[in-house]
């Protein structure tokens, strides 16, 4: 009991702190360009992203929403092909242009991908897994971050009495929702979301919004989505991308009840 | 459906069945003639007992030196195989990841080495025990066998680790994994049942190969006791008991021919029911 209170008493100064510096945003993008050979697919993207906030990318298929939020944890490591120049400030700390150590900025960020891809081992230990590689072995703490997280994510009744079995076991939408545990696990600051309901139903897809909506209190959350009553539902801040440019950016009112752009006004339309 | 469909459909499931069944054939056929032709000469004297004078006259003994030998060599090469292979196959499949032109040259030149017939392989190390001053040996038979199967090891682990998603590369690395923790954490976990089915593969093809063990690890009745004495194996003692005009020393030929085969099942079916209970936890 007593570890669980000093964690909980930590992260709750670790919130406060966070509650302090609201206005300032916590991830700026500036000049960024990427590259794929000789395609030019995001285009000198200038944007800043709000804490404790709902930021939805949207955008056709295709249009670079993917790319830019995979620049932000650096999986664009991945793939020789893409070419990534600019700058990303996630706090004060330039995270394209470092050399601390990668993990440790993926680290303050938690991502969702369009599909659900579990790591090839227990529920427990996928959530458990990310806590162990900060270094943490105590077998107490380790449960009590695996009780914690998937309670957060409303896992936690339906598999407490089944967490050594195979995560795969689990129905996709809670897979999902395991994906999201094992993310916040690690304490990020931001969770990166590619379209985290397309694989999903209608049901799965309600509580991972309704999720979003509750974790944003603690969390600043960049979701990536083509689904217009999507945005519609879950965006603080709404930035609207077209052929890798951003063509228009703001609260979801203004951006959905008076579009300045055509391409965004076509989009809603057809959208709709 | 009209008829002639009807007819091309029943036809061609006739000719794949037939195809698809006498390859099963073809292997019962095989275990049969072998367990046949040796059940004679196939008792319990035979696997217990090394070769006492006259054995290859048809006196007494067993080929235990060929078995001990042929099961030294083929572990102490696939244990060899493995350590090489499974880092290799897996800086492969994470290190290089962003590199497909260099992946694709070493699988290129892997899938060459694996093609080169072992009898090369045996020359090779012939040349290769000289060099270092070596007699024929188990440490020389294991070596030159390790040559042979760790390509083999390496390009079929490899082959399963090139289908797991490029998804869960990123959800390791996302969750702050280094490229070792991914790769030994996380990928060797989801390749598991590839990386049993190349133990498997290299220790079958370890056991079973004659030409690679001809010059460099001998012939004994012995059953060697240190890594730089000769040891026999199963293939040769297949060889030479196949070439002797006296028709039990020939039977018996077949009895280490059905013991050799039965090795290798009993190998393959202990995989198999490893990677299963593994495979429970693996993403699809």
């Amino acid at each position: 009991m007593e570890i669980q209170n000093i964690v909980d008493s930590a992260e709750n100064n670790f919130l406060n702190l966070n509650s302090g510096i609201e206005s300032f945003p916590i991830l700026r993008i500036q000049n960024l360009n990427v590259y794929a050979e000789k395609n030019h697919i995001l285009k000198d993207i200038n944007l800043e992203i709000p804490r404790n906030k709902i930021t939805v990318l949207l955008g056709p298929s295709g249009c670079g929403k993917t790319t830019l939020l995979k620049c932000m944890n650096k999986l664009t490591d991945l793939y020789k092909e893409l070419k990534v120049s600019g700058n990303i400030f996630i706090e004060q700390d330039d995270i394209l242009n470092t050399k601390k150590d990668i993990p440790s900025i993926r680290q303050k960020m938690g991502l969702l991908s369009q599909r659900p891809y579990l790591l090839p081992m227990s529920i427990y230990k996928n959530v458990a897994y990310g806590v162990k590689l900060k270094g943490i072995r105590d077998k107490k703490l380790l449960h009590y971050s695996v009780e914690k997280n998937l309670k957060e994510v409303g896992l936690w009744e339906e598999v407490k009495d089944r967490l050594h079995s195979p995560a795969t076991k689990l129905s996709i939408g809670q897979q999902q929702r395991l994906c999201l545990a094992r993310g916040l696990a690690v304490k990020p600051r931001i969770i990166l979301a590619d379209e985290p309901t397309s694989a999903l139903d209608p049901i799965s897809s309600k509580i991972i919004e309704n999720l979003f909506v509750e974790l944003k209190k603690h969390y600043t959350i960049i979701l990536v989505t083509h689904i217009l009553r999507q945005a519609v539902r879950l965006a603080d801040h709404v930035v609207f991308m077209y052929y890798g440019d951003i063509i228009e950016q703001g609260p979801p009112d203004e951006l959905f009840n008076n579009p300045k752009t055509e391409t965004l006004k076509k989009y809603l339309v057809e959208g709709n | 459906m009209n008829k002639r469909k009807q007819i091309s459909e029943i036809v061609f499931k006739l000719i794949s069945g037939f195809c698809a069944y006498s390859l099963i054939g073809i292997l019962l056929f095989i275990i049969g003639i072998i367990f046949v032709k040796g059940f004679n000469a196939l008792s319990f004297e035979m696997i217990s007992q090394t070769p006492k004078g006259g054995y290859y006259f048809g006196g007494e003994g067993g080929f235990l030196n060929a078995i001990v030998g042929s099961l030294y060599i083929a572990l102490g090469a696939t244990f060899i195989a493995i350590m090489i292979g499974t880092p290799a196959a897996l800086f492969i499949n994470v290190h290089l990841v962003r590199y497909k032109r260099t992946q694709n040259t070493i699988r290129y030149l892997l899938d060459s080495l694996w093609g080169i017939p072992s009898i090369v392989y045996g020359a090779f190390g012939f040349t290769l025990m000289l060099l270092m001053g070596m007699n024929a040996s188990l440490l020389a038979g294991i070596i030159t066998v390790a040559l042979l199967v760790t390509p083999i090891m390496t390009r079929t682990f490899d082959e399963v680790l090139q289908t797991i998603p490029k998804g869960l590369h990123e959800a390791s690395f996302a969750l702050g994994s280094t490229k070792t923790e991914t790769a030994f954490k996380i990928l060797f976990k989801q390749g598991f049942s590839g990386f049993v089915t190349a133990i498997l593969l290299s220790f079958g093809r370890g056991i079973g190969d004659a030409a690679s063990v001809l010059f460099t690890a001998g012939y004994t009745d012995l059953i060697p006791t240190n890594l730089d004495e000769p040891a026999a194996t199963l293939p040769l003692a297949i060889f030479f008991q196949l070439g002797s005009p006296i028709p039990e020393v020939r039977e018996r030929a077949f009895a280490a021919a059905a013991v050799l085969t039965i090795l290798i099942l009993i190998i393959s079916i202990t995989a198999r029911i490893i990677s299963k209970r593994y495979l429970k936890t693996i993403i699809k």
